[in-house]
């Protein structure tokens, strides 16, 4: 009846796992408390959960990633502190068991449930409103592929109190991950999160795709784009890409797995390399997939803060497309000591290099876009600075990583994880932070607080040096990764070091969240009225903070690269003739959450071989997506009254603070 | 984002929005196909490899009954024909012979899947099934990915057979009969690879 779930699943025997399950079950139930005490159970449904308008999503996908991020760093600092005290032959705390589910449990949810949200969050909330959009192409499935990431986040955090999560490091190398060696449920639970939000990732890659090359406002041309939405167009591309050979992957080794087939066994005739293969062939474009849009975030900070136009407009876009495509054939530098041989190893760790070259190109772009700019020291532009410091490093550790004959003695070592956290938080991490508080405003119509944010940024800055150089020193001593505990010694100060860095940003991760409080506290006074808080550059600045549901009441028409600049210095008294006409929209859907919510229970239910409900779960994806596509009442249209309406409020509220 | 004649007509004047939104939905279809396109992509790429990996078994000459699959492979490609003949009968707006042909293509497609499911039962039948060797797991994973493919352009033949008898042909069913003309030509592109990669190839 049950499958394999019994009350032996709950791992009552782990204490760890008993208080954090207690604390996140009284914590679920204390928010659905209070939502039902304040009746807010209707606003939720009606204006967020079911609402197709792209900047709400990425609202909450930013909301999402942000409560995985609290999650993923709790991972990372029980690692710290478990390698802190297992020196010379001492246990810590953690067994081996439990140490392995938390290295990969740290690595999906950093990667898949925060990186992405992050990134794909952002794009919904700047892309539409870039290229002067009202909506993105399909705003249904805008919401669909939302609902599927976050069931698979909630699936994730499921597998903390039922049953147990993967031990086999965040790709699930086979055959560790085969039935063989992996029989309890916690790969399993690992490929149905990754399945579900694999499509959504998959949809909102041709979403936003479409978007940009469909729908953007009249004048704007391909080389007329923000450098962001570039950027974002690149990594729609390396989505659709590659996402698709994830979900092959991912399926061969569930039916090896379900089906007893034999894909990527010792034996039978199975290939286990072919695994390593094809994950990589997906996990190089995704490390891309998180970078780019990062780039894309500086680009637009630097320019904005510096008072210039981006220095080589056309340079940066040809940087980010040859990133693009090199992106696809360099990702056997990850297993060098596959034994390919010689050749295979030197073409790769060739191309692998090259990739320094448009990466240098944009780092000097960014350097010239400062020169002899006027740079106003805000808080996006630290956390720009200390990536082009910090990234610059990383990326020159991925070059010697990139030297095959360095790779045999490095590979699998700390170095290795020291180098992809430095580009992985020194860009990414960074990245988001800036993006995060430079369009903060224009998601919520008021700033962040700026002393918190500065504060964010030198805890983040310190501590990572402090917690990732250990770890480079400690790779020269031969420190291999994923050690739940080590013989020697001596490298207990430097894990002491790494763990101090840990703390710091931990304390960093704390003022962002002080940050945010103080920030909606004093919201009123952090009001944004023009729309326009840092007299930046693009469309998505000409409309009202936060922007109208329908984010432009005209339709903008561009004439040039940064057009909003332009138009701000020709035309400041230019009154524009105003007569508004009716805009159409999309209504929103409950059919987003339902079908994910049945694409949840089916997750569920194949991982613990609960077959009838694993047949209703699908049953009800078929039968919600159905009423979908039977529903004809899914759009209407704003009449011109109420567009003017929104328009002259907020026309006021401009002339009534100048 | 179709929208009722009512309300076309009065944002006639309107040039500002989805006026094509057709236009980008079959766009975004064919994005659709082509990341759909990377998966069988990974799959012959994996069947490539796992070729050899016979662990004894059979290979594909062992197995492979050529006169079957040409049966089928005809069906599949008549439907691709027959569903080509619907498209013209709806840009001559001509519901019913529209649904005939849909009809039709739906039949082919049932006897292309009968074959499949033929081969497949008879080759598990007789102890190959895609457990007994890498090489049997390959292609088997590969001919019913698209096997399950053709199955939901038939369930999609279906409800759109439903949709054009309640709604007809209008400008929301128009973009769905498009896209669903693309995934049928798609999978017979995608079936004239594997015929030709997996079975002819198998047999030489």
């Amino acid at each position: 009846m049950l499958g394999k779930l019994s009350w032996e699943a709950i791992p009552l025997h782990d204490p760890i796992i008993v208080v954090v399950g207690i604390g996140m079950v009284l914590g679920a139930l204390a928010l659905l408390a209070a939502l039902t005490y304040f009746r807010k159970w209707g606003w939720l449904w009606n204006e967020w959960f079911t609402s197709v308008d792209h900047k709400k999503l990425g609202i909450m996908y930013f909301i999402v990633a942000l409560v995985m991020l609290l999650r993923g760093f709790a991972d990372a600092i029980m690692m710290r502190t478990q390698q802190m005290f297992a020196a010379g032959g001492s246990a810590g705390f953690l067994p081996p068991d439990h140490y392995d589910q938390i290295f990969t449990a740290h690595g999906v949810i950093m990667i898949f449930f925060v990186a992405m949200p992050m990134v794909i969050g952002l794009m919904n909330l700047v892309v539409p409103l870039q290229i002067g959009a009202r909506d993105v192409a399909f705003p249904f499935l805008n919401n669909l592929s939302f609902w599927l990431f976050a069931v698979s986040a909630i699936l994730i955090n499921i597998s903390l109190v039922v049953g147990e999560f993967a031990t086999t490091g965040w790709l699930a190398y086979a055959p560790l991950s085969g039935i063989e060696y992996s029989p309890g449920v916690g790969v399993d639970y690992w490929i149905w999160a990754l399945q579900i939000s694999g499509v959504g990732t998959t949809l909102t890659g041709i979403n936003f795709f479409v978007t940009i090359l469909k729908m953007r406002t009249k004048g704007m041309t391909l080389f007329r784009m923000p450098i962001f939405t570039w950027t974002a167009l690149c990594s729609n591309v390396l989505i659709i890409a590659s996402f698709p050979i994830l979900t092959a992957t991912v399926a061969m080794l569930t039916l090896d797995r379900y089906l007893g087939m034999n894909f990527f066994t010792n034996d039978m005739g199975g290939n286990v390399m072919m695994y390593v293969n094809l994950i990589w062939a997906w996990g190089h474009p995704e490390v891309y997939i998180l970078i780019l849009p990062a780039f894309g975030v500086f680009s637009e900070v630097i320019a904005t803060f510096a008072r210039k136009r981006l220095f080589g407009y056309h340079t940066m876009v040809w940087a980010t497309v040859a990133i693009t495509l090199l992106s696809f054939i360099v990702w056997l530098h990850h297993f060098f000591t596959m034994g390919a041989g010689a050749n295979v190893n030197a073409f790769f760790g060739i191309m692998t290099m090259i990739i320094a070259i448009p990466t240098g190109v944009k780092v000097f772009n960014w350097i010239f876009t400062i020169f002899r700019g006027r740079l106003e020291m805000t808080s996006p532009v630290l956390w720009t600075l200390g990536f082009i410091i910090t990234f610059t490093l990383g990326g020159m550790t991925g070059v010697m990583l990139a030297l095959p004959a360095a790779n045999f003695v490095l590979h699998n070592s700390l170095f290795v994880i020291a180098h992809f956290h430095n580009v992985i938080i020194g860009g990414v991490v960074f990245g988001m932070f800036a993006g995060l508080t430079y369009w903060f405003p224009k998601a919520f119509g008021f700033t962040l607080c700026e002393k918190w944010g500065k504060r964010a940024f030198w805890l983040w800055l310190v501590g990572f040096y402090t917690a990732f150089m250990p770890l480079y020193v400690l790779s020269f001593y031969g420190a291999a990764r994923r050690m739940q505990s080590y013989p020697n010694a001596e490298w207990q100060p430097w894990m002491i070091v790494a763990w101090v860095g840990a703390v710091l940003i931990a304390c960093g991760i704390a003022c962002t969240l002080i940050q945010f409080y103080v920030s909606i506290r004093d919201r009123k006074q952090r009001q944004d009225v023009t729309g326009d808080p840092w007299d930046a550059r693009t469309l998505e600045w000409s409309t009202s903070s936060p922007a109208p549901f329908y984010n432009f009441a005209h339709l903008p028409v561009v004439g040039d690269i940064d057009s909003f600049w332009t138009q701000k210095q020709r035309s400041l008294e230019q009154k524009e003739e105003v007569r508004y006409s009716d805009i159409h929209m999309p209504k929103n859907t409950a059919a987003g959450p339902i079908i994910s919510v049945f694409a949840m229970i089916f997750g569920f239910a194949m991982v613990w071989h609960i077959w009838w409900l694993a047949g209703l779960g699908a049953i009800g994806v078929f039968v919600a997506f159905m009423g979908r596509v039977f529903n004809d009442d899914i759009d209407y249209y704003v009449p011109a009254a109420e567009v003017e309406r929104i328009e002259r409020a907020h026309q006021q509220r401009v002339e009534a603070q100048a | 984002m179709a929208t009722d004649s009512l309300h076309h007509d009065a944002h006639a004047d309107e040039h500002e929005h989805h006026h094509d939104a057709a236009g980008t939905k079959v766009f975004g279809f064919w994005v659709y196909l082509m990341s759909d396109l990377v998966i069988f992509g990974s799959l012959f790429a994996t069947y490539a490899v796992l070729l050899r990996g016979t662990a004894g078994g059979p290979t594909g000459a062992d197995i492979f009954e050529l006169p079957l699959i040409l049966f089928g492979t005809f069906a599949l490609l008549i439907s691709s024909f027959t569903f080509g003949m619907g498209v013209l009968a709806m840009n001559a707006n001509r519901v019913g012979q529209l649904k005939m042909w849909l009809g039709v293509t739906f039949v082919l497609g049932l006897m292309f899947l009968g074959m499949e499911v033929y081969e497949f039962h008879h080759l598990i039948h007789e102890g190959y099934g895609p457990d007994r060797s890498g090489f049997l797991s390959a292609f088997f994973t590969l001919v019913g990915t698209h096997g399950l493919h053709v199955t939901f352009g038939m369930i999609w033949i279906l409800v759109m057979l439903i949709q054009l008898s309640t709604k007809g042909i209008n400008e929301q069913t128009r973009p769905r009969i498009l896209c669903l003309s693309l995934f049928w030509h798609f999978l017979d592109i995608v079936w004239i690879c594997v015929f030709s990669f997996v079975y002819l190839m198998g047999v030489l």
